[in-house]
C-alpha cells in the first residue's frame, strides 16, 4: 500500500478480486492482503477503490456476502464466489492468458522473424 | 440470475436505504479496525494505529458515494429525486404552474375530444365480426346507397362476390306494447340481414331468410338492446309476446346484442322488422316498384379472395343486365363500394370536417407549446444564477437539463391528465346529446383505450417540445461570467419570431371573438325577425292517421275531427293543419311550377321552383301568417271545386310580375293541372335555414291535395305543459291508438337553428381556446421581459421612476403587441362576418355591442395575462435587488 507499487491495469481489479476470493471466503481487508500476498506484493490496491468494486460484483451476482467473525474476533463481511462468479473467473483467466500470450509473443518478435 | 441479482440490489437499495447505508458504514469501520490491528502488531499504540488506518483509507464519504452508485438503480432513484425537486419548485410558483397546466389541459383536452370523435366515427370499424370485409354497395354515379327492392333482389341472387347481400331501410312506426302507441324508429331489414352480419342474438332469436314468404308474411320484430333495456326493463319474458306496430300485430323474436344498434353509427333505432312487411310499417309498399330507389343500404361481406375491384366488376355486369331488361326504370347502374358506419352520403364531409378539426387541434397544441416554451425560457432566465451556481459546484449540464425536462414533463402530464378528464366528460356528454329531438340521432363517441394512449403521447411529446425551448439558453450558460457580472443580458429590441407568432395568435383570437359575438347577436335577432309565421305560443302535433289503421277518405275525416276536438280546448284560439311539415322544418317539399302559357312541361321549361304546402283554411291564422290580399280557403275548396292556391308575395312577383295581376290568374303544376291564385300572403322563411334567399311558396287546400302525415298547428296562450296534456287527452278520446308527437313550435325550430347555433358555439369554443393561448403567450412574454430587466427596473425605481413608468417599461412591448393584434383581428373579424351571414341569419358586425364586446374581451385578456408580471414589476425593491447582485 505504498505509492511505488505497480499500477494495476484498468479492468483487472475485478479479476484479481474474483481470484482472491476463489481461494476461500474473505473480508474486504483480507482481499487486499491476499492480492498483495499472491502477487508477491507487486500489485497493491488502493483501499478506497476496493469497496465500490465489491458492491458492483455483488450486484452482478458474481459474489455473495455474509457477516461473520474474523480470525482476530472482529465482525466483518465475508465475500465468496457464486456459481456465476466461478464461471466468470474461468472465462476471465482464459481471456487474460490468451491476451498475455499474444502480447508476450508480439513483444518477443525479432527483426529477422518479420 | 444476474438480472435477479440486479433487481434485488436495486430494490434493497431503494427500499432499505438506511439499512444499506448502515451496513456499508459498519463494513468500512470493520476494515479500518482490521487494518489498525495489523498496525498495532507492528508496534503502534491503538489510538495511533486507528488514526493512521483512517488517514490511509482516505475520504470515506467518497467511497460510500461510489459504493452507492455501484449498487445500480441510479436512474430510478435520480428520477424520484428530480420529481421531488420539480414538485417543490412548481409549488413555489403557483401562478406559473396553474397557467401552464391549464393551457396544456385545454390544448390536450381539445385534441382528445377531436381524436375521440375521429376514432369513434372514422377509425373504429363497425362492431360486427370481420368488419374489414364488410362493404356498402352504392351507385358510383351519385355516390348514393339507395336502391330499389327488385334491383336488390337481382344483385343478391346473381352476384358471385359476396357472402350474402343484405338490405336495411330506416323506418318510423307507431309502436304499442300495451301502454298506448308511441313513435319508434328502426330498420326494415332483409331476412338474411343478421346472418350476413354474422351476429348472434342477445336474447331469443333473429329472423332469417327462411321466414320470408312474400309481402307481410313475417310479422316479427327484433328489439335493439337499448329499447329493450329502457322500455321493457330488461324483462327476459318479452320474447314471444305480441306488440302492435301501426295497429298490426308483430311477435317479438328476440333482442339484438348491446354492441350492435344497426349499421348507421349515428342512428339509434329501436327495432328491426323484416322488410317484406314494409307495407304495414310504411303504409304503402314499394317492394315491387323497380324504379323507386328507397332502400337505404345494401351491405355485405366480400368473399375471401375476392378483391373489391372484382366485386365491383361483378356488380356492374349485373347492373348492365338489369338496365337492358328494364330500360324505362333503371339507368346508370354502375357501382362503388364504401365502408359502413357514417352514412356514405355524409362520409366524405364528416371525414373532411373531422380531419380539419384534428389539424386545427394539433396547431392549437403546437401554439400552446410555443407559448409554454417562452414561459419556460423566462423561468430559466430567472434561475440562471441558480443554474450557474450548481454548475460551478460541479453539477453536470446533463443533470441540470434533466431537472428542466422533468419539470416540463410533470407539467405536461398534469395538464394532459386534466385535459383528458375534461375531454372524456365532454365526450360522454356528446354521447347522450340528441341534436334533433324528433330524430333518434346521436353521436356515439365513447372514449376507448386509443384516446387515452393518444392523450398520453401528446402530453409527453408536448412536454419535450416546450421543455426543449430553454435548452440552448442553459447550454450557453457560463457559470463564471454569470456569477461575476449577474444577468445583465440586454433586453432585445429586435422583433423575434416568437413575437410574430404571438401577434398572430392574438389576431386570430380577436377574429374568433368578433365572429362569435356577431353570430350570437345574429342568433338572438333572428328569433325576433320576420319569419312569415309566428312560432311563439304555437304547438305542433305531428300525426298520421294511416299509422292507426285509417285509409282513403277516413284520413281526411279523422284530420277534421282532430282539428275540431283541439278547437274545443279552452284557451285555444285557432287550430290549423299543414300537410307533412310546417315551415322551418328540417324536411320540406319543393316542386316546379309553370306559367299558364307553357305547353311542354319538361323540368327545363319550369318558371320557378317553389316550396309547397297543403293547408286547412284555418292554417294561416293558426300559424300567424298574414293575408295581404284576396281570400283564404274555405272547406268548400274540395275535390269537386275548381283548383285554387294561395301564394306568397315572392311567388306573385316571380310569375305574374305584381300582386295585383296575380289574383285571379292561373299557373300550372307538373301534372298540367291549372291552378287559380285566390290569395296572397306575406313572405317568410320555409326551409331549415333562416339565412335562405327569399323563396316562392304556394299553399294548396288540404282537401284538394291530401296528405296522410300532417301537423296540427294549435295557437294558444296556455302553458305548453298544460296544453300538451289537454291535447293528449283529446286524442285519446278520439282514438287511443293514434300516435302523435307533440312539441312547441319553438323547440321544433331547433332544427332550423342548428347550423347557426353550431356556428356560434364552435366559434365561441375556438375563441376561448384562442383567448387561452393568447393569455399564456402574453403572460410568457411579459414575465420574460420583467425577469430579464429586473435590475434595470430596480435602478429606475431607485432613481425615482413612477409606478406607471415602471409598468410601461416592463410591459410596454407586450401590451403594444396586444393592441396591434386586437385591432387587426377586429378588422379581419368584421370582414369575416360577411361569410358568416350565409349561415347565421342577420349576422352583422355593424353593431356597437359587438365592437364594445371585442374591445372589452381583449382588455380583460390583457389584464389577466399581465397581472402577475405587473405585480412583480411593481414589487421590485431596489435595495434587495442591488444587494443580491
Amino acid at each position: 500500500m505504498v505509492a511505488d507499487s505497480a499500477q494495476i491495469l484498468p479492468g483487472t481489479l475485478d479479476l484479481l478480486i474474483l481470484k482472491a476470493v476463489s481461494l476461500g471466503p474473505l473480508h474486504g481487508y483480507g482481499i487486499l492482503l491476499r492480492i498483495g500476498q499472491i502477487s508477491g506484493q507487486a500489485l497493491l490496491i488502493e483501499q478506497g477503490a476496493l469497496y465500490p468494486a465489491l458492491f458492483r460484483l455483488v450486484r452482478q451476482g458474481l459474489l455473495k456476502a455474509s457477516w461473520g467473525t474474523s480470525e482476530n474476533n472482529r465482525r466483518a463481511k465475508f465475500y465468496e464466489l457464486t456459481a456465476a462468479g466461478r464461471k466468470r473467473l474461468r472465462e476471465e483467466v482464459e481471456d487474460w492468458n490468451r491476451l498475455a500470450t499474444a502480447i508476450g509473443s508480439a513483444l518477443a518478435a525479432q527483426p529477422e522473424e518479420v | 440470475m444476474k438480472f435477479v441479482a440486479y433487481l434485488h440490489s436495486v430494490a434493497s437499495k431503494l427500499l432499505r436505504r438506511s439499512e444499506t447505508a448502515a451496513e456499508l458504514e459498519q463494513e468500512l469501520r470493520s476494515h479500518i479496525a482490521l487494518r489498525a490491528d495489523d498496525m498495532e502488531r507492528s508496534g503502534l499504540s491503538r489510538d495511533q494505529a486507528e488514526r493512521r488506518a483512517r488517514i490511509e483509507f482516505g475520504a470515506q464519504e467518497k467511497v460510500k458515494e461510489e459504493c452507492h452508485e455501484a449498487l445500480g438503480g441510479n436512474l430510478i432513484e435520480g428520477l424520484i429525486h428530480d420529481v421531488h425537486i420539480s414538485l417543490r419548485t412548481l409549488r413555489k410558483s403557483p401562478g406559473f404552474t396553474t397557467a401552464a397546466v391549464l393551457t396544456l389541459a385545454v390544448a390536450i383536452g381539445a385534441n382528445a375530444v377531436v381524436f375521440g370523435a375521429l376514432n369513434a366515427l372514422i377509425l373504429r370499424p363497425l362492431n360486427v365480426p370481420q368488419p374489414h370485409s364488410l362493404y356498402v354497395v352504392g351507385r358510383a354515379n351519385d355516390n348514393f346507397g339507395y336502391e330499389s327492392y327488385p334491383n336488390y333482389l337481382d344483385l343478391r341472387d346473381r352476384n358471385r362476390s359476396f357472402d350474402g347481400l343484405a338490405v336495411n331501410n330506416f323506418a318510423e312506426a307507431a309502436l304499442d306494447s300495451g301502454d298506448g302507441p308511441s313513435r319508434a324508429w328502426g330498420y326494415e331489414a332483409s331476412g338474411n340481414f343478421f346472418d350476413v352480419m354474422q351476429l348472434q342474438p342477445y336474447l331469443g332469436r333473429f329472423f332469417h331468410a327462411s321466414d320470408e314468404h312474400g309481402p307481410n308474411s313475417a310479422p316479427y320484430i327484433v328489439l335493439t338492446f337499448a329499447y329493450w333495456h329502457n322500455h321493457f326493463k330488461d324483462d327476459r319474458g318479452v320474447v314471444g309476446r305480441t306488440i302492435q306496430l301501426n295497429k298490426h300485430p308483430f311477435t317479438i323474436l328476440g333482442v339484438a346484442p348491446p354492441e350492435f344498434r344497426g349499421t348507421f353509427i349515428a342512428f339509434s333505432g329501436d327495432f328491426f322488422v323484416p322488410i317484406v312487411n314494409q307495407e304495414q310499417v310504411d303504409g304503402e309498399s314499394f317492394l315491387n316498384v323497380r324504379g323507386r330507389r328507397w332502400v337505404s343500404e345494401v351491405i355485405g361481406h366480400v368473399k375471401p379472395g375476392v378483391t373489391t375491384a372484382q366485386a365491383i366488376a361483378d356488380l356492374n355486369s349485373i347492373g348492365a343486365e338489369i338496365e337492358k331488361s328494364y330500360p324505362k326504370d333503371v339507368s346508370q347502374m354502375t357501382f362503388g363500394l364504401s365502408r359502413p358506419g357514417v352514412a356514405d352520403v355524409f362520409g366524405g364531409a364528416v371525414r373532411a370536417f373531422l380531419t380539419a378539426l384534428m389539424l386545427l387541434a394539433g396547431l392549437i397544441l403546437l401554439a400552446a407549446c410555443a407559448n409554454l416554451g417562452s414561459l419556460f425560457a423566462a423561468r430559466a432566465a430567472d434561475r440562471s444564477r441558480e443554474v450557474a451556481l450548481r454548475m460551478a459546484l460541479g453539477s453536470s449540464r446533463r443533470r441540470i437539463l434533466r431537472t428542466l425536462f422533468t419539470e416540463a414533463i410533470l407539467i405536461s402530464l398534469l395538464g394532459g391528465a386534466l385535459g383528458l378528464w375534461g375531454g372524456v366528460m365532454l365526450l360522454r356528454a356528446l354521447n347522450v346529446w340528441r341534436p334533433f329531438p324528433e330524430f333518434p340521432i346521436n353521436v356515439p363517441v365513447n372514449p376507448d383505450a386509443n384516446v387515452y394512449v393518444v392523450a398520453l403521447l401528446l402530453s409527453l411529446v408536448s412536454g419535450f417540445i416546450f421543455g426543449a425551448v430553454p435548452v440552448r439558453q442553459v447550454l450557453r450558460t457560463n457559470p463564471y461570467e454569470l456569477i461575476k457580472q449577474g444577468s445583465n443580458v440586454r433586453a432585445g429590441r429586435q422583433i423575434t419570431g416568437r413575437d410574430l407568432l404571438l401577434a398572430a395568435q392574438i389576431t386570430i383570437c380577436a377574429v374568433l371573438i368578433t365572429s362569435s359575438l356577431v353570430a350570437v347577436r345574429g342568433l338572438a335577432r333572428s328569433l325576433r325577425s320576420n319569419l312569415g309565421v309566428d312560432p311563439r305560443n304555437a304547438m305542433l302535433v305531428d300525426t298520421d292517421p294511416s299509422r292507426a289503421g285509417y285509409g282513403g277518405d277516413g284520413i281526411a275525416t279523422m284530420q277534421k275531427r282532430m282539428m275540431d276536438a283541439m278547437a274545443e280546448i279552452p284557451g285555444v284560439t285557432s287550430v290549423g293543419l299543414v300537410g307533412q311539415y310546417p315551415p322551418l322544418h328540417m324536411g320540406w317539399n319543393n316542386t316546379k311550377v309553370y306559367t299558364d302559357q307553357t305547353a311542354d312541361l319538361r323540368p327545363a321549361n319550369a318558371a320557378t321552383e317553389v316550396v309547397n304546402y297543403s293547408v286547412s283554411p284555418e292554417y294561416f291564422q293558426a300559424a300567424g301568417t298574414a293575408l295581404l290580399s284576396g281570400r283564404i280557403f274555405t272547406w268548400h275548396d274540395d275535390k269537386e271545386a275548381p283548383r285554387v292556391a294561395i301564394v306568397n308575395r315572392e311567388f306573385a312577383h316571380r310569375i305574374f310580375g305584381s300582386e295585383a295581376s296575380a289574383i285571379g290568374s292561373f299557373y300550372k303544376i307538373r301534372n298540367g293541372t291549372r291552378i287559380q291564385v285566390v290569395g296572397i300572403v306575406q313572405d317568410g322563411k320555409y326551409t331549415a335555414n333562416l339565412a335562405e334567399d327569399p323563396q316562392a311558396a304556394m299553399f294548396l287546400p288540404i282537401l284538394q291535395s291530401p296528405s296522410n302525415e300532417a301537423c296540427l298547428v294549435i295557437r294558444s296562450s296556455l302553458d305548453p305543459q298544460q296544453l300538451g296534456g289537454a291535447i293528449r287527452a283529446k286524442l285519446r278520446d278520439l282514438d287511443s291508438g293514434m300516435p302523435a308527437f307533440i312539441q312547441t313550435w319553438t323547440s321544433e325550430m331547433n332544427g332550423a337553428m342548428f347550423a347557426p347555433r353550431m356556428a356560434a358555439l364552435s366559434l365561441g369554443v375556438l375563441g376561448l381556446l384562442g383567448a387561452m393561448l393568447s393569455i399564456t403567450g402574453i403572460f410568457g412574454m411579459a414575465a420574460y421581459s420583467v425577469s430579464k430587466r429586473l435590475r434595470e427596473l430596480g435602478i429606475r425605481v431607485a432613481l425615482g421612476a413612477q409606478r406607471w413608468e415602471v409598468l410601461q417599461a416592463a410591459l410596454g412591448s407586450a401590451l403594444k403587441l396586444l393592441a396591434l393584434g386586437s385591432a387587426v383581428g377586429l378588422i379581419l373579424g368584421i370582414l369575416a362576418s360577411r361569410v358568416l351571414a350565409y349561415i347565421v341569419y342577420q349576422a352583422t358586425s355593424r353593431d356597437p355591442f359587438v365592437l364594445a364586446g371585442v374591445v372589452l374581451a381583449m382588455a380583460v385578456m390583457g389584464l389577466i395575462a399581465t397581472w402577475l408580471p405587473a405585480r412583480r414589476a411593481l414589487a421590485i425593491d431596489p435595495l434587495s435587488l442591488l444587494r443580491e447582485d
